[in-house]
């Protein structure tokens, strides 16, 4: 049982790691280190954890705005995703995404998307590209809440992946709350599976507060989307125990519901069996959050001395300049094959500056004339 | 004098030929899924019906329904599949079958495609190209015959044309889809029974140049999509009466060709620009401001607009003819923007 009681050690790491990081979040922001939106994953680090376990470096991954630790997990440093929560030029996306828009193509990471429901679709066309182009051990992981499912995008995706059979594993962060909005306030139909079941793709629902719960159901869901079975559905049933973001005064939640979802832990409950079981003992689970706070505090001295990104590449990466198709015949239907960008003019912002130069100078004689 | 009357692509050669302008999309389309396995089309009736203006008919049989994939009804999620799958390396051509429906998609056009590459930090390109129809003209009322081609062109991080000739039709596709960004195709309704000469060896042309259509001396008249083959026409006209209108068709709409325009207004000193779009905040706005600023001091009137009336495109069709700018209105406007409204 060697290799289970590393897998348990190793997803207790992991939610740890994204707790200690989350925690520190929060502090930052009240020290106004990071701005904007920020939305926690307190509560609910066995859903990723157990997730992003069963994942392999082909597959590629869409989560929303609450993404900090699936990124974590999935390698992205964390002194790039803090450098980018600094709004720093080493952050992840060079600053211009923030908490909300963590990206890290390299790793197939695919957002940090904050448009409810938005990114479902693009995990279909990821998966189409991946049936397209015979890849077929490759499997997309889209997380999503249970909010998602209210959005036309939700079920038009559903609809595409089932009809398309596309190897996407769709991931319901059921956490109970869109925003202040509960679920029984929010759907019709409160079985979320049965909601994904009735587009004919396989639908169930586990207990997203046990990682070992989340990381089996997702290793049965992995296996047979890459034996060719299509898309899979499993809603986690989850809890944030902060508010939606740092905006938020929590008005809308009973307190004896959060403390009551707060007993079930995912960090303590299976930190508590897994040392009663004998697979760790409390030096070892203190080892794990010393590591997680060494880790998180390296990451806010990197992104604390990183620079900013100059404000002359303010108009970066808006619009990627081709290779003219004409002077590239061998690559006509080009890749990015050009590594170079520049602004984005709407009216050719440079030219425009020559021409107004230029009919200045033309028109001069007549200011002279009009202009004492 | 502008040296760019024409295209290069519509530069005559032994080996032109004359084709529709849904011919030439066809011809386009059946090019781009010859020479690259990653390009496939998707759309609403793209396979058996043949599209609803028929461009990508009998394209399913030689390539298959994979790569000319019919969808749902489901603008939002094919769009956004698109994108993803331009992310996953291919190279998808997605129809949306007017712009009217286009609006449903539109999260993904200006949340998603628009911005991925910026808010990834310049990491996720995304070489989507969406064709679609604009326009008005054929008493399809209100919901499918709005001409929105301005908002998309509001969009930084978007590229936006507008065939108006076959060679256009044929020849930007290429180029769209060698582009690494999004790029969104407005084809006007209008317009695909048109004939014109292409050039089967022109090859790619570019996205980002207005052209000089007719060359004129008096006004320069700006126009784009269904709006070309008026101008054109109300210059021949304007012609018998004396009066030289330069005819220039701005083909991108973002970004737009600021020079073309301003070396023709320069030299005409008037411009007229026209829209099939509404007045009110329209692309016709923005043409006739950055002329007027580029151009001010050359001017010898106030840079002049037509543009549809602001009302829902009715049904009837000496409604839909009196909301959209015509022929007679163009000469008019002509006219009177070079003080000859008597004339």
């Amino acid at each position: 049982m060697t290799t289970d009681h590393e897998l348990q050690r190793r997803l207790l790491a992991d939610m740890i790691r994204i707790r200690v990081f989350e925690e520190r979040c929060a502090e930052l922001y009240a020290e106004s280190k990071i701005r904007g939106f920020l939305h926690l994953y307190i509560g609910e680090e066995a859903v990723a954890s157990g997730v992003m376990s069963c994942l392999q470096p082909q597959d590629a991954v869409l989560a929303t705005y609450r993404e900090h630790g699936h990124a974590l997990l999935r390698g992205v440093p964390a002194e790039s995703i803090m450098s980018e929560m600094f709004g720093k030029a080493t952050g992840c996306s060079g600053g211009r995404g923030g908490s909300m828009h963590l990206f890290d193509q390299e790793k197939r990471f695919y957002g940090g998307n904050a448009i409810v429901g938005g990114h479902l679709p693009l995990a279909v066309g990821l998966g189409l590209a991946d049936r397209m182009l015979g890849r077929e051990d490759v499997v997309t992981a889209c997380f999503f809440g249970e909010g998602a499912m209210a959005e036309g995008e939700f079920h038009e995706a559903m609809n595409l992946a089932a009809l398309w059979s596309v190897p996407v594993l769709f991931c319901c962060e059921n956490n109970r709350y869109a925003m202040g909005t509960s679920l029984q306030s929010s759907e019709s139909q409160i079985d979320l599976a049965l909601k994904a079941a009735s587009y004919s793709i396989p639908a169930w629902s586990v207990d997203g507060m046990d990682v070992m719960e989340v990381h089996r159901a997702t290793q049965k869901a992995l296996g047979a989307i890459r034996g060719g079975g299509g898309p899979m559905f499993i809603e986690f049933q989850t809890y944030r125990f902060r508010a939606h973001s740092m905006f938020d005064p929590d008005l809308y939640r009973d307190p004896d519901e959060v403390e009551r979802w707060k007993q079930r832990d995912p960090i303590t409950t299976f930190a508590g069996r897994l040392v009663a079981d004998g697979v760790v003992d409390d030096d070892a689970v203190e080892a794990m959050w010393q590591a997680a706070r060494d880790e998180t505090e390296s990451a806010v001295i990197a992104a604390e001395a990183a620079p900013i990104e100059s404000v002359d590449t303010l108009l970066d990466h808006v619009i990627r300049v081709a290779v003219p198709a004409a002077e590239d015949p061998g690559d006509r239907t080009g890749s990015p094959s050009s590594e170079h960008e520049e602004p984005e003019h709407g009216t050719s912002a440079d030219e425009t500056a020559e021409d107004r130069a230029a009919a200045d100078e033309a028109a001069e004689d007549e200011l002279d004339e009009v202009w004492p | 004098m502008s040296d760019t009357t024409q295209t290069a692509t519509e530069t005559a050669t032994e080996t032109t030929v004359e084709l529709t302008y849904r011919e030439a999309m066809r011809e386009a389309l059946h090019e781009a899924l010859a020479d690259d396995d990653r390009v496939f089309i998707m759309g609403e009736d793209v396979a058996d019906y043949g599209g609803t203006y028929a461009v990508t008919k009998g394209l399913h049989e030689e390539f298959g329904r994979d790569r000319v994939r019919n969808t749902p009804l489901s603008e939002s999620g094919f769009v956004g599949a698109g994108i993803g799958a331009a992310l996953g390396g291919m190279r998808p051509i997605v129809e949306i079958m007017t712009v009217n429906f286009s609006l449903l998609a539109l999260d993904q056009l200006v949340n998603t495609a628009a911005t991925l590459l910026h808010m990834s930090g310049g990491q996720l390109d995304v070489p989507l190209v969406v064709r679609t129809t604009t326009g008005a003209g054929r008493q399809l009322a209100a919901q499918h015959s709005h001409s929105l081609e301005g908002w998309f062109a509001h969009v930084p991080g978007l590229k936006v044309v507008a065939p108006a000739t076959p060679a256009d039709a044929r020849w930007m596709l290429p180029t769209a889809l060698a582009d690494p960004n999004p790029v969104i195709i407005f084809e006007h309704t209008g317009l695909y029974n048109e004939r014109g000469p292409v050039d089967p060896a022109a090859g790619p042309a570019d996205l980002d140049r207005a052209v000089v259509r007719r060359a004129g001396d008096h006004l320069t008249i700006v126009a784009w999509a269904g709006m070309l083959p008026k101008a054109l026409t109300a210059a021949d006209q304007l012609a018998e009466s004396g009066i030289s209108a330069e005819v220039i068709d701005l083909r991108s709409l973002r970004p737009i060709d600021l020079p073309t325009l301003a070396t023709s207004v320069r030299r005409t000193n008037r411009a007229l620009v026209l829209d099939e779009g509404w007045r009110t905040g329209g692309l016709n706005a923005e043409v006739a401001a950055a002329i007027t600023e580029a151009c001010f001091w050359t001017l010898d009137a106030p840079v002049a607009r037509l543009a549809s009336l602001e009302v829902p495109i009715p049904y009837a069709r000496h409604l839909e003819t009196a909301a959209i700018p015509q022929v007679d209105d163009i000469v008019t406007a002509a006219r009177s923007l070079v003080g000859d409204a008597d004339a």
